[in-house]
């Protein structure tokens, strides 16, 4: 008897290979569609931006004349929030991830603070800035400074870093856990000692994504009501600042034409640091994840 | 696995020692609520003073307040002026709220505004720092709408339930859709233009509305049957991409918005000073002073239109009476 029907086979080994090719394109061109876009995004940034880059744009305060405005005060803003942010965020964070995945009983409130947490990621991040501005800025009296906008930022993308560390911390085996009690050690020297250090490579990967997305944020700071015209640099973490993505925004606003390739100027400086962020995230991901 | 015991012991006690801090000023910054410090050093003409002031409020204005505040610093580079662009609207919220020592705005103080500072013991002054002409503009290839009578634009504008068209306004121009620009309801702009031109009543519902002038802009220029109006500044900039409607006749140029011959639409721009922090923070005080004696110039250089020189005698006439 014949298993295979070989004529048959034949007949439409054509026509599946016809399908399997206009699959492969199918997705090929969606690909390349996202790749297209990012490169004429790119492409028109540069040919308009570049001409404005030079030493005077990073070292001079906005000005009304686009060849004198400059990007100082709101790229070392930009940092500045960023100094609050990082360690703020990061420390809450880890902390609520070590407490979910290695200290919480599985039940039902856990299940519960889980849902809520991963129903936050998807809050939208005016409504962050709502908070904040009720809370930071005028509640604990902070005013518009690098702290309030700061602490608001980290509630922001507080969700995400949750939930990355918690898959980060989950893939650590357990039997490293059990080795580990198995020599005596305590629960807090097992987290500290065996835990985070396998997981620290997936909880910086998801953290600095997380970072770079608080970087990029325009709503939050907007509804906080950060000045855009300033012309000093922040001394504390009370001062008033202005941050890059505002910034870019007020060009973009002016009549002149001139401040649209300010405008992209601004976003090429605001990209590189994205970029720049991003490529750490790799760099620690390749180089010190562990494979069990 | 050595190295990162470092970094994560270094990041512990470093994020400890910044909450530490966190924690101290808060209870610091909560003690005084008024966002000016003083400074106890008398205002000279070339004393260099130190201090902290801000304001927020229209994006109309913001250009001659950038300008202002950039020539400002090179005068008192040890001042810091910060100010904010949210609009006409959220300018006087936050003043309100006592969160700046000064407003910009677009229009003039509202009623329901100006009773909620009083609610709040906020003394104010109102200073005229330059002239705007709201611009009506339609698209190059608009060949019917040259010149439009304060009644055409009126009922060009007013809701009335119906979709409009050019030739149910005049039935010489051709059948078609309009389309709406305005700016958005933060905007200063917008508040005037429904207060004074459309006497309170409502926008066509249709009306593409964005905070950002240059979507409008954008939007009229790329639709031959588009209409929509900004600021002066935002015309002169795009002068050879639009076209604009003369009202009443008249076209809006610097010398008919000077002159005021350019009506309705034409409409002073005020910064709302808090008279406490005049008459309190020298540094303001130096600032507001500054800002009266420069805001003609300034506004000129963006693309404004200075107000008549009696204006600015008064205005600095009432900021000297508020430090007496």
């Amino acid at each position: 008897m014949n298993y295979i029907h070989h004529d048959t086979v034949v007949k439409r080994m054509s026509k599946r290979l016809l399908k399997n090719k206009i699959y492969k394109m199918l997705f090929l061109s969606a690909t390349l569609l996202a790749l297209l876009v990012l490169a004429v995004l790119g492409y028109r940034m540069i040919i308009q931006g570049t001409g404005y880059l030079n030493w005077d744009f990073f070292n001079n305060f906005s000005s009304r004349f686009p060849q004198n405005a400059g990007i100082k005060a709101a790229l070392v803003g930009s940092i500045w929030l960023l100094a609050i942010v990082a360690p703020v965020s990061l420390i809450l964070g880890v902390g609520a991830a070590v407490y979910l995945e290695e200290y919480a009983k599985k039940n039902r409130i856990t299940t519960f603070i889980q849902m809520n947490i991963s129903n936050l990621a998807g809050v939208p991040s005016i409504v962050f800035g709502l908070l904040g501005l009720t809370i930071f800025v005028r509640m604990l009296g902070m005013g518009k400074s690098v702290l309030a906008a700061g602490l608001t930022m980290s509630l922001l993308i507080l969700p995400v870093i949750i939930v990355a560390a918690q898959e980060a911390i989950r893939a650590v085996p357990n039997e490293l856990r059990e080795a580990s009690y198995g020599i005596g050690a305590t629960k807090w020297q097992t987290i500290l000692k065996v835990v985070l250090p396998s997981a620290i490579p997936g909880i910086l990967t998801g953290g600095i994504l997380a970072l770079s997305r608080a970087i990029g944020e325009t709503a939050p700071l907007v509804v906080i009501g950060i000045p855009v015209i300033i012309h000093f640099l922040p001394e504390s973490i009370f001062s008033e600042f202005t941050a890059l993505p505002m910034q870019i925004f007020d060009w973009a606003k002016r009549p002149q034409e001139e401040f649209q390739y300010v405008a992209a100027a601004g976003i090429l400086v605001l990209m590189a640091v994205l970029v720049f962020m991003n490529s750490i995230a790799v760099i620690i991901r390749n180089k010190f994840s562990k494979r069990y | 696995m050595k190295n990162w015991k470092y970094f994560m012991m270094t990041s512990i006690v470093g994020s400890a020692l910044i909450l530490g801090a966190c924690g101290n000023s808060n209870s610091e910054s909560s003690k005084g609520s008024s966002t000016t410090s003083q400074t106890d050093a008398q205002a000279g003409e070339n004393e260099k003073l130190e201090g902290k002031i801000s304001g927020d409020g229209s994006s109309t204005v913001a250009p001659i307040m950038e300008a202002i505040v950039e020539e400002y610093s090179a005068v008192q580079p040890k001042v810091q002026v910060s100010v904010g662009v949210s609009g006409t609207g959220g300018g006087f919220e936050k003043f309100i709220n006592g969160e700046t020592d000064f407003s910009d705005a677009s229009r003039p103080i509202k009623e329901e505004e100006a009773a909620k500072l009083k609610e709040k013991n906020i003394d104010y002054t109102e200073l005229k720092i330059a002239f705007d002409g709201l611009s009506i503009v339609v698209n190059k290839e608009n060949t019917w709408l040259k010149d439009a009578t304060a009644d055409e634009i009126k009922k060009i504008w007013l809701e009335d339930g119906k979709e409009k068209k050019w030739s149910d306004i005049n039935p010489k121009w051709p059948n078609e859709k309009i389309v709406y620009y305005s700016p958005g309801t933060e905007s200063g702009t917008y508040d005037y233009f429904v207060n004074d031109i459309l006497e309170g009543k409502d926008i066509v519902k249709s009306a593409t509305l964005s905070e950002d002038d240059n979507v409008l802009v954008k939007g009229v220029e790329s639709d031959k049957n588009a209409i929509g109006y900004f600021g002066f500044a935002y015309y002169v900039a795009n002068k050879d991409k639009l076209q604009v409607v003369k009202v009443d006749g008249v076209e809006p140029t610097h010398d008919t918005i000077e002159s005021g011959e350019y009506t309705p639409l034409s409409r002073p721009l005020f910064v709302y000073v808090k008279n406490e922090a005049v008459k309190n923070n020298s540094v303001m005080y130096n600032f507001t002073e500054y800002m009266v004696k420069n805001a003609g110039p300034m506004a000129e250089a963006v693309g404004y239109v200075k107000a008549p020189e009696d204006v600015y005698k008064e205005d600095l006439a009432k900021v000297e009476k508020l430090k007496k």
